[in-house]
């Protein structure tokens, strides 16, 4: 709604009676950029330091996927936050997890929600898991400018696709390029050492409860090698968030279901840090 | 060069007021009716496609009626002005009566100002915590705006379905009964004669008050069928759980396949 210049009554915007497109973010970008992530503007050359997200670990299950982030954020050496979620539903049937900058991320994430509700609001339809994963790269994209000054965003996705009935992970870089991959995947500061772990606990046809207990201890990895990924907190009962997508849709994993596996991870870890088996 | 003749400004607003009703009247019609657990949508719609009710936002939505492409800009206008105030805002900051006035707005600057206003009539309504919380708006051609109190009919013959609506809507109405009315309604013409409307032809939505965040669902279908058929019977039966309503969306399909309470689907009770 605006003010029109010539005095008359205020009435929707022609921005908002256009027709033509279900995309949020083209509307915003021709009508508030400002309010879009990468609306930002930096001063050349300078580079700031802001709280960063570390290790968002995925994989597929039989039927499914599960994806997992620790919940620390760090500033330099500094822990800047110990509970913050990194893992989102993106819709129903989908889930994005976030590594980089966490500020940029998280507003990104806020903006790919609205995107996504908006087209099937428009559309009256689902868009399809691939236009998801596209939409998502295409908002990466838009980010460039940023993170070649520092203020990096790396997400994942990972959703079901109902057409063929199965789970699928889609990685991203920095440019907004979007990779399908197979089995499993981890990003972030810890993401070295959490895949190190996935290649030895990840098999084909894992069960549900299976995959979120290799999830579980893959970031018990991460975190074990890596100052920025934190570690399931006993002491104060944080434990990693971890969503699981299949065909009944996108959840996330209860507290007390978190506890016993994170239990179990660290009680098999006793005497025996390496995990060796 | 000839002098165009004086028309009093009395006589041009006739004139397009005259002009958008005629177009209103031509189309079918559309009611908008409370009931205990939320708002019920019912068009008179063949199309499964091109849909006269839609969502707006998590307890809003559109019905409307008149000529399609002047209310679907106005949907999707609806569509971008809300997800901007939620994204901007808060989704518990986008509300209904902003939602109104804008429209309103618009609605009667374009009555005013441009070669020919829009033929269309709109309802924007919102589930509140209760019943006596809801809202729904009407709008006309010319920008006005009216608070109704549970239940609108728009379209063709809408004196006729008011009326009708207005003998036999009372509040807490079950959702089964409200529809019942509604087609009874749409299906009356204005000289007296019936129409019988199957489920084919009928568009139907609700605002479920009882679900968590987006409240809007489509209902069709077998459900639809269960619904229109169900005998008036004691309150208690008649209720059907949230996760019973059919939608669009999967999380909602994957609901109502859980759901197999014998309340929902099982055979209608005998009336009491």
């Amino acid at each position: 709604m605006t003010q029109s210049s010539t005095g008359r009554p205020r009435r929707l915007d022609d921005a908002f009676l256009t027709a033509g497109s279900s995309s949020f973010t083209e509307f915003l970008t021709a009508y508030r950029p400002e309010l879009l992530p990468a609306g930002r503007r930096l001063p050349s050359g300078a580079t700031i330091e802001a709280p960063h997200g570390t290790t968002i670990v995925s994989l597929l299950f039989e039927g499914g996927v599960v994806m997992a982030g620790d919940r620390r954020a760090t500033m330099g050496n500094v822990i800047a936050n110990r509970d913050m979620e990194k893992v989102f539903a993106a819709d129903d049937y989908s889930v994005v997890g976030i590594a980089g900058t966490a500020g940029i991320a998280i507003e990104l994430v806020r903006l790919y929600q609205v995107e996504l509700e908006h087209y099937e609001k428009i559309e009256g339809a689902i868009m399809s898991l691939e236009g998801k994963a596209n939409r998502l790269a295409s908002m990466i994209r838009g980010n460039l400018a940023l993170a070649m000054q520092g203020l990096t965003v790396v997400p994942t996705y990972a959703g079901f696709d109902l057409d063929s009935a199965t789970g699928r992970i889609y990685s991203y870089d920095v440019t907004g390029g979007c990779y399908v991959e197979g089995g499993h995947h981890s990003t972030g500061s810890g993401s070295v050492f959490a895949r190190g772990a996935l290649k030895k606990l990840w098999r084909p046809g894992l069960e549900e409860q299976q995959a979120v207990s290799v999830a579980v201890e893959a970031l018990y990895d991460a975190a074990d090698d890596d100052s920025a990924t934190g570690g399931p907190d006993l002491g104060r009962q944080i434990w990693p968030t971890v969503a699981v997508v299949d065909h009944s849709g996108a959840r996330f994993v209860g507290q007390d279901v978190l506890q016993g596996h994170v239990e179990r991870v660290v009680a098999a870890r006793r005497d025996n840090p390496g995990g060796a088996r | 060069m000839s002098m165009p003749f004086y028309v009093p400004p009395e006589q041009v607003m006739k004139d397009r007021a005259d002009f958008a009703r005629k177009g209103i009247a031509r189309g079918r019609s559309v009611v908008v009716v409370g009931y205990d657990r939320g708002i019920a949508f019912v068009a008179e719609n063949p199309s499964r496609a091109l849909h006269k009710v839609s969502e707006i936002y998590d307890r809003i939505a559109f019905a409307a009626v008149g000529r399609y492409n002047e209310f679907e800009s106005l949907r999707v206008a609806g569509i971008r002005y809300a997800d901007l105030r939620g994204y901007s805002y808060d989704r518990t900051d986008v509300t209904a009566r902003a939602l109104a006035n804008t429209y309103a707005q618009t609605l009667g600057a374009v009555f005013t100002q441009e070669s020919k206003p829009f033929e269309i009539e709109i309802v924007v309504a919102e589930v509140g915590a209760d019943s006596d919380s809801d809202q729904i708006f009407r709008l006309t051609y010319d920008g006005s705006v009216a608070d109704e109190q549970g239940f609108v009919a728009m379209g063709g013959a809408s004196e006729v379905a008011e009326e009708r609506l207005g003998t036999g809507w009372r509040p807490g109405m079950t959702l089964s009964e409200v529809l019942r009315l509604a087609v009874d309604v749409l299906g009356a013409g204005g000289n007296g004669e019936r129409r019988d409307l199957d489920e084919a032809q009928l568009e139907v939505a609700v605002l479920d008050r009882d679900r968590p965040r987006r409240s809007f669902r489509r209902i069709g279908g077998p459900l639809l069928t269960r619904l229109l058929g169900e005998p008036r019977e004691p309150r208690e039966t008649t209720d059907v759980p949230a996760a019973a309503l059919g939608s669009e969306s999967p999380v909602a399909q994957a609901d109502s396949a859980e759901d197999a309470s014998p309340g929902a689907s099982g055979p209608p009770t005998p009336p009491a």
